[in-house]
């Protein structure tokens, strides 16, 4: 349990609500009458959700997965009280800026994990924001 | 008889009803927007189930609230022309038109993707995407999207509404011939008057 991946399942259980919550609402913004359309047209319910519903939300479903990564990245509870502070297997990035504040003099080590952290949920967050925009413009069907 | 209908359903306050029978051609079920002209369109077409009643195509049975027959749209056949096109966003003008095609038995197709380009002057549109498409170019592929699907009939919900005077024109005249040529019979909604007095072998009241 004091491994790696026990960290990785505290992470993954703490995005999943929020992770779960965005992808839903990302399939229920798929226009339902695009889905009736192709119901008519003689495909299934699974068809359905296959051809059309599901690829008309991926961008918000990768979007839903990269705010689930960004919010794993800030873990700090769950994983330091589940799996404790194990160098090189749950060390995690907020534990070792925890950890490097403990040590008098480390104010370099600190600036640098946090300029690292700052970098990566910048790089998320653009990711996001651009998937999130790209779905916005590809659900408008044509609207004569 | 092509169509035999006599269905009931409540919306909130309201009940839409119909009863009508109409032989071969154009049906056209006219009447002031909001009389409940497209859920009948729907209840005919599987996506919305009457509370009561008997629907029935060319001596098929749909629905039939007696009996507890309910067939699902997708076994229907029926080819639905919405009012708003409803071209899958994501796929190219050929995968629009093949979507119903690919899922249909190979005995119930009845026409082929260079027919049914060729039908509607569309075959120059093939590789593009429906957003780039004009109002009238949509709607034909919309038309085509249906026909390819092998229906047994077509369902029309005022596919001219949301076009200018010249594309009306080039809709109607499509129509015309899937009437008089394809000889499909077609259940049509409009509130325009001059529409359904060119167009309509038989008129249903609605509201």
């Amino acid at each position: 349990m004091f491994r790696w991946t026990g960290a990785a399942l505290a992470a993954a259980i703490m995005a999943l609500p929020l992770m779960v919550r965005a992808m839903r609402l990302s399939i229920d913004a798929v226009d339902r009458r695009l889905e009736q359309a192709a119901e008519t047209l003689g495909a299934s319910r699974m068809r359905v959700f296959a051809t059309i519903t599901l690829p008309l939300a991926l961008p918000g479903l990768l979007a839903g997965a990269v705010l689930g990564f960004a919010r794993s990245l800030g873990e700090f509870g769950a994983t330091i009280t589940f799996v404790s502070n194990i160098p090189g297997e749950t060390r995690t990035l907020p534990i070792a800026i925890y950890s490097a504040l403990q040590v008098p003099g480390s104010e370099d080590a600190v600036t640098r994990l946090s300029l690292i952290a700052v970098a990566l949920s910048l790089a998320a967050l653009m990711v996001s924001e651009g998937l999130t925009r790209r779905s916005a413009q590809g659900k408008s069907s044509h609207v004569v | 008889m092509s169509f035999e209908v006599q269905a009931e359903r409540r919306i909130g306050e309201r009940i839409i009803a119909a009863d009508f029978m109409s032989d071969s051609g154009l049906t056209a079920l006219f009447g002031p927007s909001g009389a409940g002209k497209t859920s009948l369109l729907n209840m005919v077409a599987g996506l919305l189930r009457p509370d009561a009643g008997r629907i029935a195509v060319g001596g098929a049975v749909l629905f039939d609230a007696r009996t507890g027959v309910n067939l699902p749209a997708r076994h229907r056949r029926a080819g639905y022309v919405f009012q708003d096109g409803r071209l899958f966003p994501h796929r190219r003008v050929r995968d629009n038109l093949l979507y119903g095609w690919n899922l249909a038995r190979p005995e119930d197709r009845w026409m082929d993707l260079d027919e049914a380009t060729s039908f509607l002057g569309i075959a120059h549109l093939l590789d593009r995407w429906p957003r780039t498409l004009s109002g009238g170019e949509a709607q034909r592929v919309a038309i085509g999207r249906a026909l390819l699907s092998g229906p047994r009939f077509l369902l029309m919900d005022e596919p001219l509404a949301s076009l200018d005077r010249a594309r009306r024109e080039e809709i109607m005249a499509v129509i015309e011939r899937l009437r008089d040529e394809l000889r499909l019979p077609i259940l049509y909604v409009s509130h325009d008057r001059d529409e359904v007095a060119r167009l309509a072998n038989h008129v249903v009241p609605v509201g």
